[in-house]
């Protein structure tokens, strides 16, 4: 597969949330507002590049029976690390994502992605991959958080264009269901065509 | 793909994984130690300046023990008390910096965490017409407890338990407050 094959397939054909249906959790639970979810999809890619790289260049000399803690262990090394380092220097999204962040080490996405893929081809096509992955799901989640702050709060990324409350189902955990509900058919009818 | 696995090698590797990420953690657990707590102390810097009047002095922090509840709080002198409260809020514990004058007004409060439904509850941190009613309260003359209850404090409309837990908030610090000044 081509390079940019491996990034643009995150989007389409190995779309995490609406192909895969990988790592609901924070999809559901953080996709309250346009913002939240970019910011989420953000922290997930983050975590998946690096974790992708090292996992594609440990590989080969970790024996079998131990593979699962290893990869494990530099999962939660890299969303650790980018725990303390959104806390020092980005404290306002780290409250708002909080317990989320910590949640990541035991995302779908993050594990099957050095199961699948790192753990079986070269440290580029790995980085390629955790990319369009990456990106796939950020994009996922963004349109989510969309739809659910247009419907749910009236406004997109903050900005405010109807005044009043809006659908409060969609804010809250019902609302995440339908949205990705209609949005996972949505897709899929579009990308059989 | 992967190396034959045998105890030695397993031990080996997992021991350095551990190793390796660790020290890596550590490296930038201390390099971050400073920004964190930097932040931290900004973030509660910018709590204190919105709930009491401008200050020059140096906010002093300490804490209380009222009724079996521990208090944090900063004696700010010239302008008064932020007092840090916490109660339980309808989704969680609900945590205002309440900000008593030295004449025992509450000059304004701020949510400094909570977990309220959002679009109901969590309005709480954001809806002026409700915060703003508790500016330039005088515990003596308006009762802290919400209307439904037969008191002087407007709810937010449909989240009764989050109003009476931020009222209630507030009457704690009103008994911290009193407390703090009983002595002087």
């Amino acid at each position: 597969m081509s390079k940019l094959g491996l990034i643009t397939k995150g989007f389409l054909k190995e779309n995490p949330t609406f192909v895969l249906v990988l790592g609901m959790c924070p999809t559901l639970a953080t996709t309250t507002s346009a913002m939240n979810g970019l910011e989420m999809g953000l922290a997930t890619m983050f975590v998946l590049i690096l974790s992708n790289i090292v996992i594609s260049l440990i590989a080969p000399v970790v024996p079998d029976k131990v593979h699962i803690p290893v990869y494990i262990v530099v999962i939660a090394t890299f969303v650790t690390l980018l725990q303390l380092l959104m806390q020092a220097y980005t404290p306002e999204v780290y409250e708002t994502l909080g317990l989320f962040i910590p949640l990541i080490v035991v995302n779908c996405i993050v594990l099957g992605r050095a199961e699948a893929f790192a753990s079986k081809n070269s440290v580029g096509d790995s980085a390629m991959d955790g990319i369009g992955i990456g990106l796939g799901f950020t994009l996922t989640l963004t349109v989510i958080g969309i739809v659910r702050e247009v419907l749910g709060s009236g406004s997109v990324f903050g900005w405010k264009f109807i005044a009043g409350d809006g659908i409060l189902a969609f804010v809250m955990a019902p609302g995440a269901f339908l949205v990705l509900g209609y949005l996972m058919v949505l897709f899929n009818k579009l990308a059989k065509r | 793909m992967a190396a034959k696995s045998n105890l030695r090698n397993m031990a080996l590797s997992l021991t350095l994984v551990c190793l390796v990420c660790s020290g890596l953690l550590g490296v930038v657990y201390v390099m971050t130690a400073e920004p964190i707590r930097k932040a931290e102390e900004a973030k509660v810097a910018a709590s204190i300046a919105r709930v009491l009047p401008s200050f020059e002095a140096q906010p002093e922090q300490e804490s209380i023990s009222v009724d079996g509840l521990d208090y944090t709080y900063y004696k700010v002198p010239g302008a008064g008390y932020a007092i840090i409260s916490t109660v339980g809020g309808f989704g969680g514990p609900l945590s205002l910096m309440v900000g008593i004058d030295e004449g025992g007004l509450i000059v304004n409060t701020v949510v400094l965490s909570h977990s309220e439904t959002p679009g109901l509850g969590a309005k709480c941190a954001t809806e002026l017409s409700f915060i703003d009613q508790f500016k330039g309260w005088d515990p003596a003359a308006k009762r802290l407890v919400v209307r439904k209850d037969g008191g002087d404090v407007d709810a937010i409309t449909a989240s009764t338990i989050t109003s009476r837990a931020y009222t209630k908030a507030i009457a704690n610090a009103v008994d911290v407050y009193s407390k703090l000044t009983e002595n002087e």
